[in-house]
């Protein structure tokens, strides 16, 4: 691919020359193109916020630090119509697999401050309500804790399972919602279907309404990889780690 | 015999004469094919031809393309059963699998052929014209045959079809009778002996499987076009791309395009021509993506050689596209918004940067008087297709959310009207038409 257009050199050193006398039209107001993939997600990072931050507005969900392997896949959802979001099947349609991996890493790569957590708008009683789900889930609904998976820190497992703080309230809510509507899904066998599908609209507000309030540690990160002895409550696809023996389930790998 | 009734005999006769004829128009050419189909079985499962020939037909299904339409997003590999949204309704497209139950199991290679020449399925039914028969009729016997060998080949898949959802009358076999009567005759590929070897198989690629004037073509009420010769540029039903002339050199036509830049575009998505990057973006792309791309290159040459020669050579130059009264000005509520959102990536002056992002000045795609697709990718953005020749391609991002539709209509007509740029202006109508009707 031929950028010779900015990266002659005569044209360069002409620019900076005549930047500095302020008539150079080229090198003002618009930065420099750059051959970056920080260029090339430009087409993510207008609905998605610089370097993937999300945006004030709340639904569009965070990019930057999530796991490489959990961003691949939700690529990948969105092509082959498991995500049902028009405006991201369209974008990544013509793109090849080793492509949306490399977009996937870049993003993974990127460690950008998160914003300040949500103040809730629930109940105390709902925000109880909430954490337990979160830290020891429902036994009695055989429903496992999200930090089974999700991590203690609820920071997610490279390289494929998501963290779950500093998304917005909407997102989650949406996203979870979606999921047990059917709307959503993922490889098979689809864990957070089943999860979902098991949880009440109260219990999807309460979750969100939690885990939006927390505040993200500086420079919190996934875990690096899944503890060698534990296994996930439920087979899930596109994750490579071996399911717990439950009656009727296979082993969770699909990838 | 009352007046009344020798009226009421006379109109029965018509119409009897008019069924008849309708009903001959249907089956010409097929008397000696009939013969064939009955006397042929379909070979059992787990036929297969010869490699060569199969390895030819899954060429040949490459070239036409038939997996975009016979597969669904997500689902396995021509199984069909993707939506296909016309003016008249719903298409499924069909299981092209070799499953007995749903798919080509029980077809035999003299029923396809029927189904690729005369638009008929195994059990003598009429296809509906979203199969782009009118162009696979120009095909030759023996490819057709690969063709069948390659998707007998297939691993089965055992998903039935869904029934069309069409609008009556248009579900009918009667009207397909009568749409077939009017617009569609079985027809052999007529080759021209004052071209070149080279030219002829451009054309039969382009007229035959290629069906590039299923989109490159306008259509009448009933859904018809002209014929496979026809690629002067219509807006695709529903789907509102435009997709622009081939024959017209102020809009898509490549008669004074080199040859390798025509086949670089076809084989890798993008060329970067002396004007700027251009790319195949929309359907395009898809078409680039999951056929031409798999074309060697001596047929993108013939094709190149077939399309140049398509419309007059270059004469006619932009201002003769838009009347001296339509042309705009800049305008500065569009200068502002192109300052903020588009001259990072499209130069200040619309120059763009070779090998990555469009130039707007001197555009065609950006001039012609239909907006739709400008409209279209500054809503939706998207990238070029992503091939061995053009990996990596840099993203146009949607602006659909953040631009509103006087933004968008301002944005537009100011850069119709930029750097030399003489179009028409676009309006916020123009734009809510486009809006919302993505995939």
């Amino acid at each position: 691919m031929s950028i010779t257009h900015l990266n002659n050199p005569w044209r360069r050193l002409r620019c900076t020359l005549l930047t500095a006398l302020l008539a150079c039209p080229f090198a003002q107001a618009a930065p420099r193109f750059e051959d970056t993939m920080a260029q090339r997600v430009q087409a993510c990072t207008t609905c998605h916020g610089a370097q993937g931050r999300a945006t004030p507005d709340g639904y569009q969900p965070r990019l930057a630090g999530k796991p490489a392997g959990y961003l691949f896949h939700q690529l990948l959802n969105f092509r082959e119509g498991r995500r049902d979001y028009g405006p991201m099947t369209s974008l990544v349609d013509p793109l090849s697999d080793a492509y949306l991996q490399e977009v996937g890493e870049y993003f993974a790569s990127l460690d950008v401050a998160y914003p300040p957590p949500q103040a809730p708008t629930a109940t105390p009683a709902t925000l109880r309500r909430g954490e337990q789900l979160v830290r020891q889930g429902d036994a009695s609904r055989a429903i496992p804790a999200c930090q089974q998976c999700h991590g203690e820190t609820m920071m997610g497992v490279a390289p494929d399972i998501p963290g779950l703080l500093g998304l917005p309230r909407d997102y989650l809510n949406a996203q979870l919602g979606a999921w047990r509507s059917g709307k959503r899904h993922a490889q098979a066998p689809d864990c957070m279907a089943q999860v979902a599908i098991s949880l009440s609209a109260d219990d999807i507000d309460a979750l969100s309404q939690w885990l939006a309030a927390q505040a993200v540690p500086a420079h919190a990160k996934p875990m690096p990889e899944w503890p060698a002895a534990r296994k996930m409550p439920l087979p899930c696809g596109g994750v490579s780690v071996e399911a717990a023996p439950v009656a009727g389930s296979k082993m969770g790998s699909s990838r | 015999m009352s007046a009344r009734l020798k009226l009421l005999a006379f109109a029965l006769l018509a119409l009897g004469a008019l069924a008849a004829a309708v009903v001959m128009l249907n089956v010409r050419g097929e008397g000696d094919l009939s013969d064939e189909i009955a006397a042929t079985a379909a070979p059992p499962a787990g036929w297969r031809a010869t490699d060569e020939v199969i390895a030819r037909g899954a060429y040949l299904a490459r070239a036409g393309n038939c997996q975009a339409c016979h597969s669904a997003r997500g689902g396995e590999p021509y199984a069909g059963g993707r939506a296909i949204e016309t003016p008249f309704g719903t298409v499924f497209s069909s299981n092209l699998t070799p499953d007995a139950e749903h798919g080509l199991g029980r077809w035999s290679a003299p029923q396809f052929w029927r189904a690729m020449h005369h638009g008929r399925s195994a059990d003598g039914r009429l296809l509906t014209p979203a199969f782009p028969y009118d162009n696979t009729t120009l095909i030759s016997r023996a490819d057709s045959d690969a063709l069948y060998a390659y998707l007998r080949s297939l691993a089965p898949v055992a998903q039935a079809v869904r029934p069309h959802e069409l609008r009556f009358p248009f579900n009918t076999q009667a009207a397909l009778a009568v749409w077939r009567a009017l617009y569609f005759e079985p027809r052999e590929f007529q080759a021209d002996a004052s071209q070149s070897a080279d030219w002829n198989r451009g054309a039969y690629l382009v007229q035959g499987l290629g069906h590039c004037n299923a989109c490159h073509a306008s259509r009448n009420a009933l859904g018809a076009t002209h014929g496979p010769l026809d690629l002067g540029g219509g807006l695709i039903p529903v789907h509102n791309w435009y997709a622009p002339s081939l024959a017209d050199s102020r809009e898509a036509g490549v008669a004074d395009w080199d040859r390798a830049e025509i086949v670089a575009l076809l084989k890798t998505g993008a060329v970067n021509r002396a004007s700027g990057l251009v790319t195949a973006s929309g359907p395009m792309g898809e078409v680039v993506l999951r056929s031409t791309q798999h074309l060697s290159d001596a047929d993108l040459g013939a094709m190149a050689a077939y399309l140049q020669t398509l419309g007059a050579r270059a004469d006619a130059n932009q201002a003769a596209a838009v009347p001296e009264a339509k042309r705009v000005k800049p305008n500065a509520r569009g200068e502002k918004l192109y300052a903020d959102h588009c001259a990072a990536c499209h130069g200040e002056r619309g120059e763009g940067v070779p090998g990555a992002y469009a130039p707007l000045a001197g555009n065609r795609a950006v001039t012609m008087p239909m907006p739709a697709n400008l409209v279209r990718i500054v809503l939706e953005g998207g990238f070029a297709p992503d091939t061995p020749g053009h990996p990596r391609p840099f993203g146009m991002p949607p602006f659909g959310q953040t631009l509103d539709n006087e933004d968008i209509a301002a944005l537009l007509t100011h850069v119709r009207a930029s750097w030399g740029n003489q179009g028409s202006a676009v309006s916020a109508l123009q734009v809510n038409r486009y809006r919302g009707t993505g995939r």
